[in-house]
């Protein structure tokens, strides 16, 4: 029973508030950066309930189901997620052995997803962005996984989101050392990725295959995905700063420390993605093979020795 | 591999204008493109035979919103070619500044655009922040941010205020350390050379055998500017330097855009502080009978306008032709063989302009039918009718 109000009230209500609230964020620090005002406070709720009254499209020749079925996939993993974050950060911890490993799944399901509704909707452009995202994923997985063993390594090859937690509570942050420092610069990395946001906005680049995977989408379903990532762009913050920075706290002023952290990380994936052109695919994919998974694997190796 | 279509057009984000780009792929690698235009046609030739000679620079200034100076400076140079006639030195020099203006607020436009399609909105905002100063001077210096109705065959329409001149420096001074740091900024991210150097090179050859204008070509190596070549207004009179770089990829043809923003602004600076007295306007009364042409180089090459009169006060026939029209075949060089992601960019680095372009079209039908105007009304029509019956109107 309990889940199900973690699930309901957590998961789901409080994650997207806050996630609308990291997308305002987001959308106010851009318009400053680049002299404009930007939007009010309640933009990003107000564009989902409209989209959410439009007509949904569904292109002639699309698979019906799978092209419906796909925003909901999407957005439920995102609330599991979040309910298994929540459940281990604020409530018992009492959870299951190898809940890291199922939100690591959990977190590509949304990247699937969008491929899924592209495919589904029969459009070249967005056949296009559903095979870019793909080699994407292909691309980011590694050095994010590799990211993600640097806490399991330290708190004692833990895969329990509440024995890491538990482990930074005693012996300060992750970040503290040097392998974690470079794990997050990895995981944040990664982390723009799985957003698609500039420079790897690559799946849904605008001006080229005119939003990729989602140009095929309208009404309730586009909204659903519009709330899926603006939620996305809560939980992954959320997830880094419970594996790297010992998560949030609710008593006093560690309220605010945990807030910080959060509202730090969506300022740094801002402040990427406003000072960088996107980049091709082909480069997106060396650099996170390339660079990325050797500073990873280094990471790794130097928490092997402790370090 | 198969082979999948992707289409830029006729409605697409990269571009403001209509235009249809089919871009034949192999997996993420453009293997052919076919281009077709006429969704911007609107007869300007046609209506230009139906102006006084007065009427046609009204006319040419709203061929396109960028180009307003181009257009009209070529046109009244074919007028002033017929008789001929050289304009006051004065009126030179105001029509210096006036198109310098155009070409700054036209490269800074270009830069922002390039920066959006390359996904850097930031570098937009900015270029577009910067343009508005320019379009401040240019309010001041003719009254209008845009269209600026200066020019008239014989002369300019209003002169430069000599307190205004002070203002007016100051101002141009005052955007160029931002402009520095926007140089800066382009030509120095390591991100930005990944996207653009060795990106959709065109060759000195393929340049010279497609007649390339204006930065397009400059880009290539190829040293080809109307106001070097032959000189009109007061360039002859100004030290300025052409800028030539040799690579030809996307990354060049920026650089030139940016590095001659600078050019401009000095070519303004020194003919607001060098301005000769005297007339604006030789107050022209007839045209006679004959025919002219005029050249200048607007901010993507060169602008060519044919004019022939036949003693009347209104062109008989007024031949138009913008730079885009050379520049836009070179895209077939440039682009085949490389990605899709690179396909858009490598467009917009010849700034292509179709509202300019769009003289005439020509359809090829392949076999299918062709509806005109009445037929597609009927088609309309007949579809209205059919929808209303099966709602039970």
């Amino acid at each position: 029973m309990i889940y199900i109000l973690y699930f309901i009230f957590y998961g789901f209500l409080l994650t997207a508030i806050i996630g609308l609230l990291a997308s305002w964020v987001d959308r106010k620090v851009t318009a400053r950066v680049q002299y404009r005002v930007g939007p009010p406070i309640l933009q990003p709720l107000i564009d989902i309930v409209k989209l959410l009254g439009k007509e949904t499209l569904i292109p002639r020749g699309a698979s019906r189901a799978t092209f419906l079925m796909a925003p909901v996939a999407g957005l439920t993993s995102v609330i599991l997620v979040a309910t298994l974050l929540w459940i281990n950060n604020l409530g018992s911890g009492d959870t299951f052995l190898g809940d890291l490993i199922v939100v690591l799944y959990l977190l590509t399901i949304p990247s699937i997803s969008i491929i899924m509704g592209g495919f589904a909707s029969r459009n070249p452009l967005a056949s296009l962005g559903a095979s870019r995202e793909m080699k994407l994923i292909l691309g980011y997985e590694l050095p994010f996984v590799l990211a993600v063993f640097v806490p399991v390594i330290k708190s004692g090859f833990s895969i329990r989101l509440a024995e890491i937690l538990a482990y930074q509570t005693q012996n300060g942050a992750i970040t503290g050392s040097l392998s974690g420092t470079l794990a997050l610069v990895v995981a944040v990395f990664c982390v723009q990725a799985k957003l698609a946001l500039v420079p790897f906005d690559i799946p849904e680049a605008e001006t080229e295959i005119v939003s990729g995977p989602l140009v095929e989408y309208s009404g309730s379903a586009l909204g659903i995905y519009r709330l899926m990532k603006n939620m996305l762009l809560f939980t992954l913050p959320f997830f880094l700063a419970i594996i790297f920075m010992g998560g949030l706290r609710s008593d006093g002023l560690h309220l605010l420390n945990g807030l910080l952290k959060v509202v730090g990380l969506v300022a740094l994936i801002t402040v990427i993605r406003n000072t960088n052109p996107r980049v091709r695919i082909d480069q997106a994919v060396r650099f996170f093979w390339g660079p990325l998974t050797i500073i990873a694997a280094a990471a790794v190796l130097l928490a092997l020795k402790g370090l | 591999m198969g082979r999948t279509i992707v289409p830029i057009g006729p409605y697409h984000p990269l571009q403001e204008e209509p235009e249809f780009f089919t871009l034949t792929v192999e997996g993420e690698t453009v293997v052919d493109i076919d281009v077709q235009l006429g969704y911007n046609h609107r007869g300007i030739e046609k209506l230009s035979e139906s102006k006084s000679f007065d009427q046609t620079t009204f006319l040419v200034e709203r061929i396109c919103g960028i180009c307003s100076t181009s257009h009209p400076f070529a046109c009244t140079r074919a007028v002033e070619d017929i008789i001929p006639v050289e304009v006051p030195e004065r009126a030179k020099y105001i029509r210096t500044i006036i198109a310098e203006g155009e070409r700054i607020h036209s490269h800074l436009l270009w830069l922002g655009l390039a920066g959006h399609f390359l996904g850097y909105n930031t570098v937009y905002m900015w270029a577009w922040k910067l343009r508005e100063e320019i379009l401040d001077v240019m309010e001041i210096l003719s009254g209008n941010r845009n269209n600026y109705a200066m020019f008239k065959p014989g002369g300019v329409r209003r002169d430069i205020k000599t307190e205004d001149i002070t203002g007016v420096i100051e101002k141009i001074d005052s955007i160029v350390p931002t402009l520095e740091m926007l140089k800066k900024a382009v030509i120095d991210d390591p991100v930005l050379h990944a996207r653009t150097k060795g990106i959709g090179i065109l060759s000195k050859e393929e340049a010279i055998n497609f007649s390339a204008l204006g930065p397009t070509a400059r880009a290539s190596g190829v040293a080809r500017d109307v106001r070097k070549d032959s000189p009109y207004g007061a360039y002859d009179k100004i030290g300025w330097k052409m800028i030539v770089t040799q690579n030809g990829d996307v990354f060049d043809k920026a650089v030139v855009r940016i590095l001659e923003t600078f050019e401009s602004i000095k070519i303004i600076k020194y003919c607001l502080l060098n301005l000769p007295a005297g007339e604006i306007d030789l107050k022209l009364k007839n045209i006679p009978a004959g025919e002219g042409i005029g050249h200048i180089e607007a901010p993507r090459g060169e602008t060519f306008h044919y004019i022939r009169s036949d003693g009347t006060n209104r062109p008989v026939r007024h031949k138009v032709r913008a730079p885009t029209f050379m520049n836009l075949p070179t895209y077939k060089a440039t682009v085949v063989g490389e990605t899709i992601s690179d396909a858009t960019i490598i467009l917009a680095a010849i700034d292509p302009c179709y509202c300019c372009t769009e003289r005439m079209a020509v359809r090829t039908t392949k076999g299918k039918k062709l509806y005109n105007g009445e037929e597609l009304v009927k088609l309309s029509q007949a579809k209205t009718e059919k929808l209303r019956k099966k709602m039970g109107y």
